[in-house]
């Protein structure tokens, strides 16, 4: 039928899709990024009650340079939001943000002056954690999460086509303050 | 000055020269600021300057600076000739917010403060708001021998993760590992008793918001000795261990001197001789009629600051077991003062999306009252009122003298709220501390000070 | 002052006995500090106009008009004509009670032998919630500063930090620095109380007499935007410093957005409706 018939045994076949996307998911590694409380939370996710090694994730690195992932955890105020977006831009890419905790994620109870509302302001987000500050487990998940959809990220052209047909489904859809009906 | 030796640095083309923040004394002095960029033509720039002098820039993001404090370092090879800290980059405006909520919802926002320690800062606005509504001596026996219960749990957790970020600072990741795991014992505790790990806002204006659950108190005693175990691994771990002790005995040098007139208090001023406890000296929550010492040390360095904070821990395990027997002796009773008009309405429950109001709570306000379900909801959405006037209440803070400054001018909510946060002042210490040192020095010096920056920023 | 640690209990008695309603607020017995909160809490939130006569006499920072915080639309609760005085305790008479008084003359003394009268220096002193409050008048306050600190029978040696109180309606003294002492030696505590108008904020700084205040100064420039005359470096401490404004002002908003969720609509906290 196809190659797979011909071939001697001991290969095996996939895409350069999925093959691209289980070595980026494994070993991705955070940068050192504490801000406020859930800082804390995540170095209690890299001891061993919680153990984050498990996942191949326990690397904090300390230079940007040498990271894939950065979990904002903590509130982001307008004095660190250009030091927050320049470790943004000294990562290499392909690069994932998490941001943790509701005031990373939407300012949270701080609706104020100082504090941005919302990480998603200055660095795009890949995936968004609640919780004041979130559980270590709650991480963990969050990781795992982001792991599977770091895994089948599609390549290339179907990158693009992926990411037009998000685009159009959300140009579709009706806008969060169009919505009506009970807040869940 | 700076314009002009930028001027002069980018008329011969030098890539990113621009102005310093040297003082007006050295304006002779060429400069230049580097920000990224190979380190190799910093080198090559700074030789053709015919200029040792370099200024550093360590943080906010960096990962041996306690969080996001930014050290300005000025270096003559490995040594500092000048230190200086800029703050502020967690500044959340929490004192602004507090002003626009009513004092029951204050507890929730200052205990974001110093998020390391909690029910300090809880405990230090509960007072200061008792004091001003006149109540301090009705607030039940029972809830101050529960809040000082969480406050020492919280003081040996607090200064656990100070010994493990320290550890982890210096490179040596089984201090840290340790430290945390023993933590994690004291935030089940926490959990089982608030609910929650961190953040907790379980103190409130007239008491605790509820009391604690059944076996907490066996629960609580089988986990000091669990933490016991890990602090006498930690100590075994950190004090007879020659290359921490290498790193930190006579660093970080702060004399008594030095301390009285920053300001600075806590296991710094302590390890400097002086044994100023306001738990002794000016004692709150009945600390009088508890029996624990207050450790002291005469060396005024890193390694003193550790056996302080290791000793503190024991001595705070002291205190959380003769109050875990005043507990046992109290017997069950109120945690909230009697008088309705203050007492926050809080029967809570475990529920099946979480904690909240009791079912039975709420049909008994719902169903038999309709005065007690108008009363419950004046208070929650309106708040009780506080005579005007100003309150300063201090207390005993892992890392110092915390201050909770509290003006009121008789309505529902904070005139003004301020806390005198001690990480904030000792972190003033630190170019005394640094300046003279090696680079490697600082980070030691850093961690022995202990500051978070949640707290000196609020 | 005879015996430092009888204080604090005698005090809560009379507080105690301030709040039952039998103690004579006017007339403290010698010995137990006055409290002022039967009369704050009469003036300042049963909305009674303060009565100078009959209690301590209180200080009125502000008037506030209505209930909810609105202006706008017709009054339908009634509460619209309700006048309500907002009244900080005020000047305390003698005998302060606890060690109060003994302080206040070592500081008497202590500026009178510097060349300095008590009541130049001091405008008023205020005893409240066991604590004592000295309003200090800006010129002389490093002098009250210094004779706090150096006295051997004062020592007032921990400088616990500057913070910053806005009064937007207490016309010519609109911003409040309020200093923080305590005595390690004899356990005692003072607070000192300066309030300058919002057009000219100078105040001269104390970091020369306390170190510690160095950053303190600069917060309460930072947040307040009192200039802190003779401070080493004022810059901003909290803020970018390229801030406009000073935050915690009570005329700078909060900056809340509004939140917006499936068509609910929530306002910042500080434009919604309140009960002040």
């Amino acid at each position: 039928m196809g190659i797979e018939e011909a071939a001697p045994s001991g290969f095996l076949l996939t895409t350069l899709e999925k093959a691209v996307g289980l070595t980026r998911k494994a070993s991705m590694w955070p940068v050192t990024f504490g801000l406020a409380c859930c800082a804390i939370e995540m170095m209690a996710a890299g001891t061993p009650r919680f153990d984050l090694s498990r996942f191949g994730m326990e690397v904090f690195r300390a230079s940007p340079r040498q990271a894939d992932l950065m979990i904002v955890a903590g509130r982001v105020s307008q004095k660190m939001a250009p030091v927050v977006r320049q470790v943004y831009d000294q990562m290499a890419a392909p690069k994932w943000v998490l941001s943790m905790g509701v005031c990373a994620s939407s300012g949270g109870m701080f609706n104020n002056y100082a504090i941005v509302q919302g990480v998603d302001h200055i660095v795009p987000v890949d995936i968004y954690l609640p919780g004041c500050p979130p559980r270590p487990e709650m991480l963990l998940n969050a990781i795992l999460t982001l792991h599977e959809q770091v895994r089948n990220e599609p390549l290339g052209v179907n990158r693009e086509a992926a990411a037009r047909a998000a685009e159009e489904a959300a140009l579709r859809a009706t806008p969060t303050s169009e919505m009506k009906g009970l807040l869940r | 000055m700076s314009s002009t030796t930028s001027s002069a640095h980018g008329a011969q083309g030098t890539p990113r020269a621009a102005g310093s923040i040297v003082d007006d004394g050295v304006e002779d002095v060429p400069s230049f600021e580097a920000t990224g960029g190979d380190w190799s033509e910093i080198a090559e720039e700074a030789a053709r300057l015919g200029e040792e002098r370099i200024v550093v820039n360590m943080g906010p993001q960096h990962p041996s600076t306690h969080g996001v404090l930014r050290l300005m370092l000025e270096i003559d090879g490995e040594t500092v000739t000048e230190a200086r800290c800029g703050i502020g980059y967690l500044h959340t405006g929490i004192e602004k917010n507090m002003e626009y909520r009513t004092w029951s919802q204050g507890p929730t926002f200052c205990t974001r403060m110093d998020y390391l320690a909690s029910f300090f800062q809880e405990t230090a606005f509960c007072l200061g708001v008792e004091r001003l509504l006149g109540i301090a001596d009705d607030v039940p026996e029972r809830a101050t021998v529960i809040r000082v219960l969480m406050m020492e749990l919280n003081r040996i957790s607090s200064h656990l993760v100070c010994l493990a970020t320290g550890g982890n600072e210096l490179g040596a990741t089984t201090i840290m590992t340790t430290g945390f795991t023993a933590r994690e014992e004291i935030l089940k505790i926490f959990e089982l008793v608030t609910g929650l790990r961190m953040n907790h806002a379980y103190v409130r204006p007239g008491g605790v918001v509820q009391d604690i659950p059944p076996g907490a108190l066996d629960t609580i005693r089988e986990a000091l000795g669990t933490m016991r175990g890990y602090i006498r691994e930690l100590e075994d771990l950190m004090l007879g261990n020659p290359i921490y002790k290498g790193r930190t005995v006579g660093v970080g040098h702060l004399s008594l001197a030095g301390c009285m007139a920053l300001g600075i208090t806590g296991p710094v001023l302590r390890s400097a001789g002086l044994p100023y406890d306001l738990r002794k000296a000016d004692p709150y929550c009945g600390y009088e009629t508890y029996d624990f010492d207050v450790p002291t040390s005469t060396d005024a360095d890193s390694f003193s600051r550790t056996v302080l904070r290791i000793e503190e821990c024991y001595q705070s395990m002291r205190i959380v077991e003769q109050a875990l027997d005043r507990l046992q002796a109290i017997g069950p009773g109120p945690v909230m003062v009697a008088d309705k008009k203050i007492a926050w309405p809080a029967q809570l429950a475990i529920g099946s999306d979480g904690m909240g109001n009791s079912l039975d709570h709420i049909r008994t306000i719902m169903g038999t009252s309709m005065e007690a379900l108008i009363h419950h909801f004046k208070i929650v959405t309106e708040g009780f009122r506080v005579p005007a006037g100003q309150v300063f209440q201090a207390v005993e803070h892992p890392r110092g003298v915390l201050g909770a400054h509290l003006v009121s001018d008789g309505g529902t909510r904070p005139y003004r709220a301020h806390f005198r946060d001690p990480s904030f002042n000792n972190l003033q210490g630190v170019s005394l501390m640094c300046e003279g040192g090696q680079v490697a020095d600082v980070v030691v010096a850093v961690a022995a000070l202990d500051p978070v920056l949640g707290g000196v920023d609020r | 002052m005879s015996d430092a640690t009888d204080a604090p209990r005698e005090a809560k008695d009379a507080a105690a006995a301030a709040k039952a309603g039998d103690g004579p607020v006017g007339t403290p017995a010698a010995d137990t500090p006055q409290t002022a909160t039967e009369a704050a809490h009469e003036g300042g939130s049963q909305n009674l106009p303060a009565d100078p006569g009959a209690r301590a006499q209180l200080d009125v920072v502000a008037v506030r008009t209505g209930m909810f915080g609105s202006a706008q639309g017709g009054d339908t609760s009634g509460y619209g004509g309700l006048v309500r005085t907002i009244a900080m305790p005020g000047p305390s008479e003698r005998p302060y009670g606890g060690y109060f008084d003994e302080v206040v003359d070592l500081l008497a003394e202590v500026l009178g032998e510097g060349g300095t009268a008590f009541d130049d220096a001091v405008e008023k002193v205020v005893v409240d919630r066991e604590e004592l409050t000295l309003f200090v008048r800006r010129e002389h306050l490093v002098t009250v500063c210094r004779a706090l600190r150096d006295d051997q029978d004062l020592r007032f040696e921990l400088g616990l930090g500057v913070s910053g109180v806005h009064y937007p309606h207490d016309t010519g003294r609109e911003l409040h620095a309020v200093y923080h002492l305590y005595s390690v030696t004899h356990s005692r505590r003072v607070r000192l109380e300066v309030a300058v108008p919002e057009e000219d904020p100078h105040i001269p700084s104390s970091v020369a007499v306390y170190p510690g205040h160095d950053w303190h100064e600069r917060e309460t420039w930072d947040f307040f935007g009192i200039v802190f005359d003779g401070h080493p470096g004022l810059a901003r401490i909290e803020m970018p410093d390229d801030w406009p404004g000073h935050p915690q002002r009570k005329d700078y908003p909060l900056g809340g957005i509004p939140v917006e969720y499936k068509g609910a609509h929530i306002p910042p906290p500080d434009t919604r409706r309140s009960y002040s």
